[in-house]
């Protein structure tokens, strides 16, 4: 019995009327753990009763402690009829099975009815007395963190990243069961609640246990989903990151520089690591994986692959076309039987990491995009008939269960396969960034997975644990942290697809691709020229209705087009913005009866360390026509403008560099592309393609349709946002670094119905188009007041909930920053960076001298800033301080690590002896210079200015900013998609918010429409998750998100149902001054310190 | 193409004062979207129409929302629906439960029934207030009065306390509970150049010297009702008037005090009696109800109207009653000293209030 649960009921407030003849309640409350029920005494006539019970008292495994919810209903008490429920409250007891965590849960809950809504308040007390359990053989995995921030949780350090875990649980919907003829819609609701809430504490329990399997006790990133999949059930899974992670001791760490230094984890610390388990993977995945042999149910399955510096996207049919004939299946089924076995042989794990932040020093290199779909027929329990493998099926769920995670495990571990060689594609041995999702609309289902290729620093993980070849040690060679990433990972002479390759515009020594697509965030380290900006790419694409294995043809034909239009639409907005890569890439591809949606949302920003886009340029097919010349003549005249103004707008004024001082080794004139439009009707693509490797002087789109006409239209009428607000969709700006503390997370949904007269697929288009621009249009608007400020993290959901309706659910955060202090940064980057770019146009640049003036121009900058004596500037030096005293130790290690780089093992890569040559010359400077690991070091402090704004509250805070309120009752949560709030300093993590919900009305009109429906909906939502946080002590919120918002209405019927599945992490957080106010001491201190560092 | 649902919702619920004040004062979304593309909002940050429709249709759904909530205030400091930072909650109850002068100086006085509810779309086209406006501030005083109603303690500490309301708008609830309660006559055509501020004032002058709450401030409807007891000692007044010495006697002091001091000394002398008796009567009738009602319309017609038609300034005013009262003092023969500067001292600033054109 290895845990106690104990429960309080204390008292409840603002219940609703329950008797109308006295206009009270008669309330009482039962408590239920598992199958133990308790029941308080009644409180007869208030509306504010005081039950002030005993502890209830559950003995418990704990197993149930993770699996189960403690499910608290409130209800009237009635002495003839029946007791009438008021509403529940489910509390997730598991933020009290680790010990850091929270101790106890106490507070107000609002109580929910799914049909009435929040219904007056209840005040609970729970509390977990847990027994150390010393059996192996447990199923519990209790002790184990999660969390959904996508990066190293502030106030953690990563001792070792262990790796991909992954789960999915399978079970009936209770809404498709026969049973909910006869019951409630109540009734049906909590059941489905219920059963939510068990599988996914069971999901976190085995994927907990696969995590202490493999030595760690947290999980980062962790990505829960569901999939409706209607009659034929419901899956709930997971992935993650496992790690080993160590709290770092609050008064030490250096708080404002959250990014973890590589010196501060050392290769030695792994070893230390409590994992014993060294070599063995006892991963039960990936035994699964070899005898799993593909059940495909799959009719067809394409994938694709998106590399950076396309100008087509590298396109691998490997299931194209085959129309869910067995005949036709048989090619990529051997090729993916083959690849089993393969991997069974020499390979235990996918080497997939979910985080979209590093360490610094973990990424290597980066890529591509991998991205990789699948079209799927679900199971149907009613269609036994159709006689093939995926009818296997039985009515009985109950016998099923056992095999049906298998099915869907194999599908994914099918598109996890695929990634994978994308990534081996790419040169590379990892997949960063990675994420799953799936698009369901009947018994079709598209499954998708995305990340991006990487070369990843082995030191973080346990050896072996990654397939990395010896050949990889070089890349342990330190690169310069701005640019690094950005080298090409795969070899120049056997690319994967076409690329145009130049030298590093940062360090002059690698080459980099023109552009670059990630799924990641941007690097803190990275150097950007300029500030970032939301690129997204819309399209809508009509198909017919059909059903079944038709249907899936149609769908799984039409996604290469898809993803070749939306690639399209992305680069050329990206070259209209005059950048150069994009971050956080999503491209989420929607399906529904008679159209499929994709939308590809990322950032885009100008790398310093890639090459200037080109311009886009307008070519007519028909050159004699003279007004079509005319015509032609005022477009290409537009774009030129936007680009101009867009260039100002996001302030990018990247060094000019002539051809000459690029200095490359080997004469490369830069090589531009172009790309001819495809007509999605053609079929000879693949052909295309290859001709598209030409070298023009620009881009060139060439406009020989109406189809290519608008598709021009479009792309210029993209506004850019109003003055004093910028929009990214990754955790922050590029170029923006004084973060005040103004914070606004809002949720949206729009919902528009199409005229179902003569649908075009251009008509689609600009509709799709309209509806997005104009929600941007309203955010501006609405967050008005907040300006200077940022829209962060802004992630759209697109989907197709009926024919002919689109709905776009969006989250994000309003963050205010100091706009006088940006545009300091701003006069002050490009004149530094400039002087660097000068002086590294030596063809071999004298490492020395560079870092040097860098130095020179950082102290200069701080000696500029002093005078201003803004807190800002203090707490700027004071992280210097921290830095400097970190970058000199670490010099000393740079030498023996670097000596021990094994030069034969990598000759192979090196494909020729002039790389070799430099590559040597490079080493040995490495050993001898000590201060070029100072500039380093030096890139961190102002990275991590910009993520964690150190900012004193106060200034220039924005009237919306809510803490020191007295007086009021209810706690202030804050809520944030983003992993940080700007200005605060996290202390403490309390556990992950999992929270599901549906709500149904039948009183459509009453409750103000659909709108008002869900407007209070999605209030009530909020106000569910901040209780709870509260009630574990919490005072915010972080990397929150709404993953699923499935809305269903019938107005004829006055009834609507809505869905709504949140999460995210539950944190304590302090103002950042609140412990480590500027002192004088220290600002005189800087000053020796920056003159050491100028020296 | 039409929008079947347009949802946005803040962690912090955003709320626009200037949408929030259109929506109480009863503007439909689209007048709002109207007058809100006249005041020039749209020009702050491009946007369009469309966008302004979406956004008021978003705030006018928070509000109605919210509205359930500002009916006990005290509620929405500690619900957990809407986040709202305590200052943006002060101003939505501040707002909510202003009224309009206009609307209030109509159905001052009058009981808060049903029957007057029915009249308030007369009032709303008389007074330029919508309807739905009308009957959101009728609403507020009638939800005032049924709790201040069962509640021991002064009055404008408990509209103030229960309502969350700032000093000076609970004072002026408390007059309109106060008019209500005593349902004083205020819609004569002689009253109507009266504002409700005079009104208000004098109510709280009332309160504060005539209610029971004056003396015992633990007593139920301590601030509504008239005290009982000083209503009946006010008939000993009498004598002032009925006493022909007295009335003599007072009379020559006043003058005495008052000669050489004011143009108007003439009519003054000349008509001490009749002004004298006015306020005496006033006083010894006030035990009926139906003269408590009529004491405004008898204050202006015994008094105010006739000093008026002497042109009497308001110094005047302030001069002769100032010595009215304390001349009193020195008549040895009258013995109600107490009663009569209870009496005064209310009349006294309630005259210097309602004097005026």
């Amino acid at each position: 019995m290895p845990g106690k649960l104990k429960a309080k009921i204390v008292a409840g407030r603002h219940l609703p009327v329950m008797d109308r003849a006295s206009d009270l309640t008669d309330a009482f409350v039962e408590v239920k753990f598992g199958n133990t029920t308790f029941k308080t005494d009644v409180c007869p006539k208030s509306l504010n009763p005081q039950w002030n019970s005993e502890w209830f008292k559950f003995e418990v495994d704990d197993e149930d402690l993770q699996d189960e919810p403690l499910q608290i209903t409130v209800l009237d008490h009635d002495t003839y009829s029946a007791n009438d429920a008021i509403g529940k409250v489910y509390i997730d007891i598991d933020p009290l099975l680790y010990s850091e965590a929270a101790s106890v849960i106490s507070g107000w809950f609002p109580i929910y009815d799914t049909i009435h809504g929040i219904r007056g308040e209840i005040n609970i007390l729970v509390k977990v007395e847990l027994f150390n359990d010393l059996n192996r053989f447990r199923q519990s995995s209790c002790g184990v963190k999660f969390f959904c921030t996508t990066a190293i949780p502030r106030c953690y350090r990563a001792a070792m990243v262990h790796g991909f875990v992954e789960e999915l649980v399978v079970n009936e919907d209770p809404e498709y069961q026969w049973i909910d003829r006869i019951r409630t819609p109540r009734a049906s609701n909590e059941a489905r609640q219920r059963l939510i809430s068990l599988m996914s504490g069971e999901l976190q329990r085995k994927i907990g246990l696969k995590v202490l399997e493999m030595g760690g006790n947290a999980v980062v990133g962790y990505l829960q989903c569901f999939d409706l999949e209607g009659e034929s059930g419901l899956v709930v899974r997971a992935i993650g990151t496992a790690c080993t992670l160590d709290k770092l001791s609050s008064g030490s760490a250096p708080n404002t520089n959250t990014h973890i230094h590589p010196n501060t984890a050392p290769a030695s610390n792994a070893c230390n690591s409590p994992s014993k388990d060294g070599k063995e993977s006892p991963l039960a995945h990936g035994c699964r994986s070899t005898h799993n042999s593909p059940v495909h149910s799959a009719c067809s399955s394409q994938r694709l692959s998106q590399n950076f510096s396309v100008s087509v996207p590298t396109l691998i049919f490997t299931g194209m076309g085959s129309g869910g004939s067995a005949g036709k299946e048989a090619g990529p089924l051997k090729t993916l039987l083959r690849q089993q076995t393969q991997t069974a042989l020499e390979q235990r794990e996918f080497p997939f990491f979910t985080l979209t932040s590093f360490p610094a020093g973990f990424l290597v290199h980066v890529g591509g995009v991998v991205s990789a779909r699948s079209v799927k027929l679900l199971d149907r329990i009613h269609n036994p008939a159709l006689g093939n493998t995926r009818s296997y099926k039985l009515l009985d769920w109950n016998s099923v269960t056992a095999d049906e995670p298998e099915t869907r495990d194999a599908w994914w571990e099918e598109i996890r396969q695929e990634i994978k060689s994308h990534a081996k594609a790419l040169g590379c041995h990892a997949v960063v960034g990675y994420s799953e999702s799936t698009s369901i609309c009947e018994e079709v289902c598209i499954l998708s997975a995305s990340g991006t290729a990487a070369i990843l620093n082995p030191r973080y993980m346990r050896e072996g644990c990654l397939d990395i070849g010896s050949t990889d040690h070089r890349f342990e060679e330190p690169s310069p942290p701005s640019c690094g990433f950005c080298h090409i990972p795969y070899d120049e002479f056997n690319m994967p697809f076409p690329a145009q390759l130049t030298y590093c515009y940062h360090c002059r020594r690698q080459k980099v691709p023109d552009v670059l697509f990630t799924t990641i965030d941007l690097p803190p380290e990275a150097s950007v020229t300029g500030k970032g900006c939301l690129i997204q790419a819309r399209l809508c694409r009509l198909k017919k209705k059909a059903q079944g294995e038709v249907n899936a043809t149609a769908i799984s034909n039409l996604l290469p087009f898809m993803e070749y239009e939306l690639h399209t639409q992305l680069m050329n907005k990206l070259k209209l913005r005059s950048m150069n890569a994009l971050f956080c890439l999503h491209i989420q591809i929607s399906v529904g009866e008679n159209m499929l949606l994709g939308l590809a949302s990322a950032t885009g920003v100008y790398l310093t360390a890639l090459p200037a886009p080109g311009g886009i340029q307008i070519a007519g097919k028909t050159p004699g026509d003279l007004s079509n010349e005319h015509h032609i003549l005022t477009i290409q005249k537009r774009i030129n403008d936007t680009i101009a103004k867009n260039k100002e707008l996001y302030q990018i004024n990247p060094p000019e560099l002539t051809e000459e001082t690029v200095g490359s080794p080997i004469p490369e004139p830069r090589q531009r592309h172009r790309l001819l439009r495809s007509h999605s009707e053609s079929s000879d693509e693949l052909s295309e393609l290859d001709l598209s490797h030409g070298k023009k002087d620009a881009f060139v789109l060439e406009i020989d349709d109406t189809d290519a006409l608008e598709d021009i239209h479009s792309l210029l009428t993209d506004a850019s946002p109003p003055t004093g607000f910028y929009s990214c969709n990754t955790e922050i700006m590029p170029g923006i670094f004084n973060w005040t503390s103004g914070v606004q997370m809002f949720t949206s949904v729009r919902v528009l119905r199409l005229s179902n007269a003569n649908l075009t697929n251009q008509g689609l288009n600009k509709t799709f188009t309209d509806l997005c621009e104009n929600l941007l249009k309203s955010f501006y608007f609405k967050l008005r007041s907040m300006i200077p400020c940022c829209l962060c993290h802004l992630k759209f959901t697109v989907a197709v909930p009926e024919e002919e309706l689109i709905q776009v659910t969006v989250t994000a955060v309003a963050m205010t920053f100091d706009k006088d202090q940006s545009q300091e940064k701003l006069t002050e980057k490009p004149t530094t960076k400039g002087s660097t770019e000068t002086e590294e146009q030596l063809q071999f640049p004298l490492e020395l001298s560079t870092d040097l003036s860098t130095n020179m121009q950082t102290s200069n900058k701080i000696s500029g800033t002093v005078s201003l004596l803004t807190p800002a500037a203090k707490l700027y030096q004071n992280q210097l301080i921290m830095v400097h005293s970190a970058g000199v130790p670490e010099s000393t290690t740079v030498s023996p690590r670097a000596a021990s780089v094994d030069y034969g093992s990598f000759a192979d890569r090196c494909s020729t002896w002039l790389e070799l040559l430099k590559m040597k010359a490079h080493t040995i400077r490495r050993g001898s210079v000590k201060t070029s690991r100072r500039t380093q070091s030096l890139a961190h402090p102002v990275s991590s200015l910009d993520r964690s704004s150190p900012l004193p509250e106060g200034r220039s805070r924005s009237l919306r900013s809510n803490r020191s309120f007295g007086g009021s009752s209810v706690p202030v949560v804050k809520m944030t998609p983003v992993s940080f709030l700007p200005g605060t300093r996290i202390i403490k993590y309390l556990g992950i918010i999992n929270m599901f919900f549906i709500r149904e009305t039948t009183s459509l009109r009453e409750e103000g429409g659909i709108s008002g429906f869900l407007h209070s909906f999605i209030a009530e939502v909020f106000a569910m998750v901040r209780a709870h946080v509260a009630a574990l002590g919490g005072n915010a919120v972080v990397s929150y998100s709404m993953k699923e918002c499935v809305l269903m209405e019938n107005p004829n019927k006055n009834q609507a149902q809505c869905l709504i599945n949140v999460s995210g992490d539950a944190v304590i957080c302090v103002r950042e001054t609140d412990q480590e106010p500027p002192s004088v001491a220290n600002i005189g201190q800087t000053c020796c310190s920056s003159a050491d560092g100028a020296t | 193409m039409a929008v079947e649902l347009d949802v946005f919702v803040g962690n912090t619920t955003i709320m626009d004062e200037e949408v929030y004040q259109l929506w109480l004062d009863g503007y439909t979304v689209n007048d709002a979207v109207k007058v809100r593309m006249e005041g020039g909002v749209m020009d702050e940050c491009e946007a369009s129409a469309d966008v302004l429709q979406s956004d008021t249709m978003d705030q006018y759904r928070t509000f109605q929302m919210c509205e359930r909530l500002l009916h006990s205030p005290a509620k929405l400091a500690n619900q957990l629906l809407f986040q709202i930072p305590p200052h943006r909650q002060a101003m939505l109850i501040e707002r909510y439960y202003a009224f309009d002068d206009a609307f209030v100086r109509e159905v001052l006085g009058k009981k808060l029934s049903k029957g007057t509810k029915k009249d308030l779309d007369d009032i709303g086209a008389k007074t330029g207030v919508t309807l739905k406006s009308c009957r959101r501030q009728f609403d507020n005083f009638k939800r005032v009065f049924k709790v201040v109603e069962e509640l021991k303690g002064p009055l404008v500490e408990n509209i103030r306390h229960h309502f969350l309301l700032s000093d000076k708008l609970a004072r002026d609830y408390a007059a309109i509970v106060f008019f209500a309660n005593n349902r004083f006559e205020t819609g004569k055509r002689k009253l109507q150049y009266l504002t409700f501020q005079d009104f208000a004032f004098c109510a709280g002058q009332l309160i504060n010297s005539w209610t029971v709450g004056a003396l015992d401030n633990q007593v139920e409807d301590m601030d509504v009702d008239l005290d009982k007891e000083f209503l009946q000692e006010l008939k000993e007044l009498k004598i002032l008037i009925s006493d022909k010495d007295l009335l003599d006697q007072h009379k020559s002091l006043v003058c005495t005090a008052l000669r050489g001091k004011t143009k108007a000394f003439n009519e003054m002398e000349a008509n001490f009696k009749n002004l004298s008796r006015g306020l005496v009567n006033i006083a010894a009738k006030l035990t009926n109800t139906k003269d408590v009602r009529d004491f405004f319309i008898d204050l202006v017609e015994k008094f105010i109207e006739p000093c008026r038609s002497d042109r009497w300034t308001a110094g005047d005013m302030r001069l002769y009653l100032t010595h009215y009262t304390n001349s009193a003092h020195i008549l040895d023969t009258f013995k109600h000293q107490v009663v009569w500067d209870r009496y005064m001292g209310v009349i006294k600033s309630c005259i210097f209030k309602m004097y005026h054109d």
